[in-house]
């Protein structure tokens, strides 16, 4: 399996602890806001320290407070996409784009970022500031530059929370692509449960700091294996069981 | 304007720029330092560079004295090895308004760092960007309004700069008397019209300087 962690933490609130794992697949993080999901995703890319734990993604050991490893954000190489996208908004499309191939030549950066610009179909608006561009639009900006770090496996913070429901959708099928392209794991966090379904692979729910069930979708969302997270499954059930029509449990 | 205005007048210009070049310097990575890092002592930190604000400028100037003073902490050694005091030297109006003006910059320029938006900071770490990288090309360009204001209120600060000057550098002419302490001279000694003439001078230029802060303060917020 290529990205394992186990992780703990005292968040105040509540105590974080998880572990679970996630292979080259597009995995969904889905569970109530506040139960943990980023900071987790926080704690992955190093940008939050555990107190327990072991993050590896393949035989890279990012952090291990037995051995105490912990590799610095810079040294993960994963992409990390931000619920609010942290595009820079003093530079243009193609500048973020650029910026995102830290390590590559000049003439390299050039040439990924060009292609990028055409993988995206955001050419035209290259040279635009993020704040005159669309959501969609940002959204691809923010995987374009993300995929410049040549990541080993991406991590979206809710990324299509601020869009529209057809936009969401051409994401979620973009983003698919993206993970069966790259062949890396893909991990989406989100809370809503159609997305989720219609998206992962691989589902993990989680739900007071812990991550109660992992497994396929049309596995887990009939048997929910606790309280909080049949509340979650049941209120929107009839939209899930649409968003998974092949699946003979949906 | 006789030359002995004009003196003062470019005296305290150089006098200045140079604590305002010094401030920018120190002054945004001490900003820097205190809005990013977390450290033992930071508030201390911040206290002690702030405290100039507050101070008298005699007390700073007492300071400065028992520091750099001949016999001072780090200016008996620098004497000895040297030969040089900064007592009584230009270079010591010029140590006096750095200390002075500093926190200016430290507090603006703290301000301004520690509203850049967390999340781009941790994009430019992800992105496999240093520290240092961060600061130059995401940090300081998107707290950059607030730097100018600091760097503004400085220079306006560094060239009203009087009490820890006089105690510091003196009241030479021709040596050490910026204009705030020509001025001090002329009226103490009544040549009311080349005070007018400084005094109205100064007032125009702090006045045309506090007018840029004032326009760079509005477009960060």
């Amino acid at each position: 399996m290529a990205l394992q962690l186990s992780l703990i933490k005292d968040l105040g609130r509540f105590r974080l602890d998880v572990s679970w794992q996630v292979g080259n697949e597009l995995a969904v993080l889905f569970g109530y806001s506040g139960a943990g999901k980023s900071v987790t995703f926080q704690m992955i890319a190093g940008l939050m320290e555990p107190e327990e734990g072991r993050v590896s993604l393949d035989d890279t050991i990012f952090f291990d407070s037995a051995a105490a490893i912990n590799l610095a954000p810079q040294r993960r190489m994963l992409g990390y996409v931000f619920q609010d996208l942290a595009l820079f908004p003093h530079m243009t499309i193609r500048q973020n784009i650029l910026y995102g191939g830290h390590g590559l030549s000049k003439s390299e950066k050039e040439d990924m970022a060009g292609g990028m610009l055409k993988r995206f179909g955001i050419s035209d608006l290259a040279d635009r500031p993020p704040s005159r561009i669309s959501g969609g639009q940002k959204q691809r900006v923010a995987l374009a530059r993300t995929l410049m770090r040549r990541p080993r496996a991406l991590l979206l913070d809710e990324p299509f929370s601020a869009l529209d429901t057809p936009t969401r959708q051409e994401m979620g099928r973009l983003l698919k692509e993206i993970q069966r392209e790259y062949n890396i794991p893909v991990i989406l966090i989100t809370h809503d449960l159609q997305e989720a379904c219609g998206l992962a692979d691989r589902m993990i729910v989680y739900a007071d700091g812990k991550a109660i069930r992992s497994g396929r979708p049309d596995e887990l969302i009939p048997f929910p294996a606790r309280n909080e997270a049949e509340a979650l499954v049941r209120q929107d059930r009839k939209p899930a069981f649409a968003a998974c029509p092949g699946s003979s449990l949906c | 304007m006789d030359s002995a205005s004009w003196f003062s007048l470019r005296l305290s210009l150089q006098v200045a720029s140079l604590a305002t070049a010094l401030i920018l310097v120190f002054g945004v990575a001490m900003a820097y330092l205190l809005a990013m890092k977390s450290f033992r002592g930071k508030e201390v930190l911040d206290m002690l560079f702030t405290l100039p604000l507050v101070l008298p400028p005699t007390v700073t100037g007492y300071y400065l004295i028992v520091l750099f003073g001949r016999k001072g902490l780090i200016g008996r050694p620098l004497f000895e090895a040297t030969g040089w005091s900064f007592m009584f030297t230009w270079q010591a109006a010029v140590l006096a308004s750095f200390v002075v003006a500093l926190p200016l910059m430290i507090k603006t320029a703290r301000a301004a760092i520690e509203s850049v938006d967390r999340d781009l900071v941790m994009a430019s770490y992800t992105l496999g960007h240093s520290g240092f990288t961060t600061a130059v090309r995401v940090i300081f360009p998107l707290a950059g309004k607030g730097i100018m204001a600091g760097t503004v209120l400085s220079f306006a600060r560094a060239m009203g700069e009087f009490g820890a000057t006089l105690m510091l550098a003196g009241n030479i002419p021709g040596k050490t008397d910026t204009m705030p302490l020509a001025i001090y001279s002329l009226a103490n000694s009544g040549e009311w019209s080349k005070a007018h003439v400084l005094v109205a001078a100064f007032t125009l230029i702090s006045g045309m300087f506090l007018y840029i802060a004032n326009r760079f303060g509005r477009r960060t917020a």
